[in-house]
């Protein structure tokens, strides 16, 4: 295929997909947790998110409802910070009323993913981080069909909660990796355990290590387990960097440690 | 030449309006001389039929337009032998739509066994229903070519889970998702039942689309976390059903609390109540609220759902409290459709 490399894409390093086949694991926040540590480290971070039905990008990094620019080289992303280390895009950016409802069929849904691809001039980026809806579906063909027209996809991490019935759809995610020939950079178990507040009892509401086994069973890196933290959901709520606020909690170290994993297994390749 | 419409299939009919049609079109429109656009009538004048053609084409436009996207529009067939459909939904994913379907099929039978319901997984990329109602195996035909479907707790249920090999994903676009959707729908030998639970897929798409204008859904029950990211996304769910005109039962807010089982200290991890108030913001009820217990995801695991495994625990009772604000709620829609009758 040929690769045209002037372009949007031209000035990116890594390109990084954030799959799940299941609802509702985290994949969100997870991306902005990772595109923010990255950016702790020193990286200028890019997000590209193509959840057209579902976007919570932009509320979870509070940007609140700016307009999208056009520059000669194309849509130019909202930077979610002065010095411009994290670029941004979403469907939420480009409706009147962010709140809307995007009811749109197969067909619709790969056009605008296709313009998100070619048209946004994302610049220089060290990592473009690209949060997907659930499922295996016209989106993550899109995107992936769009993005292999530019460059090579570096690979997908896999975000899975404990429970059975999540690890049974993240299954499928990693076997479409493998038939779509995208690289699994490994698995990542969100909601891993609950520490109550109050007596610090561990409780696994969503159970434990059924993400590791998945990474077992498939083969793939277990890249690290992020606990369920109530103080994570408010952040992401109210659109707060967790990382600044709460540099010593269990949480932050986990997605510190999986941060520094996925670089160096995005550096060595 | 008049282009009408952009649709090719439109286009292909508008080539047929020859120009000796219009002339007679335009003849029948002169003569009456209200019919058109809310203007005074026309001025008899030389530029009478570039005035009259610009007019004419503005209102019939619209008016054939409309005609022919209705004529386009999939025409909605009731499911034989299905009394009422009603969806699970949410516009946002992991919010418990499988898990609360299970339940609420499982307890609208547990409050009145004289009922029958069935189950529909619609979520053709992620199916949890195989898993949750500890199902698997190929659905068998019969000799009309129609699916039957699995039955477990005296549920029959039907899922792509079935159709496919456990793991192997289902990647497909839309179009052959809503073929599948209208086979999953139309070509399965139910039996007379008195609700069919659909649990839909996240998201606002293909497959909500496709159920919403094929079917005559009696109602929709919508899954929500507290959370202020899931409500947004439930928020677009019902906002969808409204431009389908699918009635909104309510809200159902899952995951609402969690107590520490050694020293009941009670953490809302995802939020307090935010769906009790989007409920009120959107004027629909607000149909229960399920508490986050490790029995629910323990049973869901084993296939075993709480409903029944549990049947006195205080989150089957919050789910049966929820299946009998369904049926009221769908009592109180039969009143008023009847009433506006």
């Amino acid at each position: 295929m040929e690769q045209n490399n002037d372009g949007s894409l031209a000035q990116v390093q890594h390109i990084v997909l954030v799959l799940s086949g299941k609802g509702g694991v985290g994949k969100s926040t997870i991306t902005c947790e990772l595109a923010l540590a990255l950016r702790h480290a020193g990286k200028k971070v890019g997000i590209l998110d193509v959840d057209l039905c579902g976007p919570s990008i932009p509320r979870m990094l509070s940007v609140g409802r700016p307009d999208v620019h056009q520059c000669d080289t194309g849509w130019v992303p909202v930077y979610a910070d002065a010095e411009k280390n994290l670029a941004l895009m979403s469907i939420g950016f480009l409706l009147d009323d962010p709140d809307e409802a995007v009811v749109w069929r197969g067909p619709k849904k790969t056009a605008m993913i296709g313009q998100f691809v070619s048209d946004v001039a994302w610049g220089e980026l060290d990592v473009l981080l690209v949060d997907t809806p659930p499922g295996t579906s016209d989106e993550h063909l899109a995107i992936l069909e769009n993005i292999k027209k530019h460059k090579q996809v570096d690979g997908a991490v896999l975000v899975t909660t404990p429970q059975a019935v999540s690890t049974g759809d993240v299954r499928r995610e990693v076997t479409f990796c493998k038939k779509t020939g995208v690289r699994v950079l490994g698995i990542i178990e969100n909601m891993s355990g609950f520490v109550c507040p109050h007596c610090s009892e561990c409780s696994n509401i969503f159970s434990k290590g059924g993400g590791e086994e998945l990474a077992k069973l498939t083969g793939s890196v277990f890249l690290g387990a992020v606990p369920l933290d109530p103080k994570l959901s408010t952040c992401i709520e109210e659109g707060i960097d967790f990382l600044k606020s709460f540099p010593d909690s269990a949480t932050f170290s986990a997605i510190s440690s999986i941060t520094q994993t996925l670089l160096s297994s995005l550096q060595a390749a | 030449m008049l282009r009408l419409l952009e649709r090719p299939s439109a286009s292909s009919k508008m080539a047929q309006l020859t120009s000796g049609r219009l002339r007679r079109l335009l003849q029948i429109y002169a003569n009456k001389s209200s019919s058109l656009c809310g203007g005074p009538g026309f001025e008899h004048n030389s530029a009478l039929g570039v005035h009259f053609v610009r007019r004419w084409r503005s209102v019939d436009l619209k008016e054939r337009q409309k005609q022919m996207m209705a004529r386009g529009l999939p025409k909605q067939k009731p499911i034989s032998g299905v009394k009422q459909v009603l969806v699970v939904a949410s516009g946002k994913g992991g919010v418990g739509k499988s898990t609360t379907a299970v339940n609420l099929a499982l307890a609208l039978m547990a409050n009145d066994p004289a009922k029958t319901v069935g189950l529909l997984d619609a979520d053709i990329y992620g199916p949890s229903i195989p898993k949750l109602m500890h199902l698997k195996g190929n659905p068998q035909l019969t000799s009309n070519n129609r699916m039957l479907p699995l039955s477990n707790y005296g549920v029959p249920c039907m899922s792509m889970g079935f159709l496919v090999e456990d793991g192997a994903p289902v990647v497909w676009r839309g179009l052959m998702v809503m073929s599948a959707m209208e086979r999953l729908l139309r070509q399965v030998e139910w039996g007379p039942l008195d609700y069919l639970l659909v649990d839909m897929p996240p998201g606002t798409g293909d497959v909500q689309l496709s159920i919403s204008q094929n079917v005559p859904v009696a109602g929709a029950v919508v899954v929500s976390t507290p959370q202020d990211i899931a409500l947004l996304d439930a928020r677009r769910g019902v906002q969808m059903f409204k431009k389908v005109h699918v009635p909104v039962l309510g809200l159902v807010q899952n995951m609402s609390v969690f107590t520490c089982p050694k020293c009941q200290h009670q953490t809302h991890i995802f939020g307090a109540d935010g769906a009790r108030q989007l409920a009120d913001t959107l004027g629909v009820p607000l149909l229960g609220d399920i508490p986050l217990h490790l029995n629910i995801r323990e049973t869901s695991d084993r296939g075993q759902p709480v409903v029944v495994s549990s049947p006195s625990s205080p989150e089957a009772a919050a789910y049966r409290k929820v299946a009998a604000a369904v049926v009221q709620r769908l009592e109180e829609l039969e009143q008023t459709q009847g009433a506006v009758l």
